[in-house]
């Protein structure tokens, strides 16, 4: 059972304060690049290398910008994905448990799409192509965007969000017709 | 010193996207198919916090200015807004509850996120395309003038400071997530069913 929205948004909205308050706005697609230059990196030693003055580059000119977290993903960002995932797995086994079927495909999906839970996984595979395709191309996501811009008044958190909801909502109209 | 509050403040974020369920894409689903508005509500709820406490925070002193990280505005945010957004509603992921999704053991989830590192390698890929065709130049602009930033302001010379605006502005995200409807479309939801009425 999820949290009422009167007493989940001001305890979100403190999260959100509190990382401004101690460190910076909270931000979590550029972390997908780290991760991208770091398996890179795997197939491809030397696609990150470091200049005389000590800083990291790389040969691609986008994964150059975050050189230095690749080489050393020890780094705030990166470790704040990783805790986001511990604190969300602490969060669904001390408040709820997610049914078997559920994981596998969310009961709204399957209610729309007979394409079982294969399918299903064809699609948020997709889905997530297009959703950090478009969130490094406007340079953060929900959280960067939407959420860390709206608050801090920043005019592209306001761009970003009409963009997206311009798309999600017909996309959502069309493809999830039936409730669940 | 960072790095444990890179675990604290993740934790926090982590646990909090989980409990309002923002990592369940049903959640996600209701809300961009307009049948249940109560994570959008959750969502104006807490960007209103976020702001008031912030912009007073700033206006007290009590915190830094220099914390503050506007991002620059250009054709590729309302582009790129536009592809995540056909992408959020056939995943019903983004990338935070994604990551956070697949942690609690959604099996989807980890497809969204391989689907994701594609996703970003193809946009490192086709970068210079973008910058080439000047998609990605622009400036930080906020609403109004914030003391202590240097930020542009797309109003300046108000007879406030861009920290009132946002106080103001929060207020105003606060009464959105108070008058909108639970249900945008459609006939209303019945009152017997539990999951479009989580307790209070």
């Amino acid at each position: 059972m999820v949290l009422n929205w009167k007493i989940g948004g001001p305890l979100l909205g403190v999260v959100f304060f509190l990382a401004v308050l101690l460190v910076q706005p909270i931000g979590v697609s550029t972390q997908f690049v780290v991760a991208d230059g770091i398996l890179w990196q795997q197939y491809e030693p030397g696609i990150i290398t470091q200049t005389d003055d000590g800083a990291w580059t790389s040969s691609n000119a986008y994964l150059a910008k975050y050189a230095d977290n690749v080489a050393n993903p020890l780094n705030y960002g990166f470790i704040f994905v990783a805790a986001m995932m511990g604190g969300a797995l602490l969060s669904s086994i001390a408040f709820g448990r997610i049914p078997l079927r559920e994981r596998f495909s969310p009961a709204l999906w399957s209610a729309n799409f007979r394409t079982g839970w294969i399918g299903r996984w064809v699609i948020a595979f997709f889905g997530g192509v297009l959703v950090l395709y478009g969130a490094r191309m406007a340079g953060g996501c929900t959280s960067g965007h939407m959420m860390s811009g709206m608050m801090q008044t920043a005019v592209s958190g306001y761009l970003f969000a009409f963009g997206a909801f311009l798309t999600a909502f017909p996309t959502a109209r069309m493809l999830l017709k039936k409730e669940a | 010193m960072e790095i444990a509050l890179a675990i604290g403040l993740g934790a926090l974020f982590g646990l909090m996207l989980e409990r309002i369920g923002a990592t369940d894409p049903n959640w996600i689903g209701r809300m961009l198919n307009l049948t249940n508005t109560h994570l959008m509500k959750t969502i104006f709820m807490a960007i209103g916090t976020a702001s008031i406490l912030m912009f007073g925070g700033q206006m007290l002193g009590l915190v830094e200015v220099g914390h503050m990280s506007v991002k620059e505005i250009h054709v590729g945010v309302l582009l790129g807004g536009a592809i995540l957004g056909i992408g959020w509603a056939i995943a019903g992921y983004c990338p935070g509850t994604g990551v956070c999704a697949a942690a609690t053991g959604r099996l989807d989830a980890l497809f969204f996120i391989a689907g994701g590192l594609i996703g970003a390698g193809a946009y490192a890929l086709s970068y210079p395309f973008w910058e080439q065709v000047g998609f990605l130049n622009g400036e930080k602009w906020t609403i109004g003038e914030i003391p202590g930033a240097d930020y542009p302001a797309v109003l300046p010379g108000l007879p406030f400071t861009g920290d009132m605006l946002g106080i103001a502005i929060g207020i105003a995200f606060i009464l959105i997530a108070i008058l909108l409807p639970r249900r945008l479309v459609g006939k209303a939801a019945p009152v017997t069913d539990a999951k479009a009425e989580p307790a209070e």
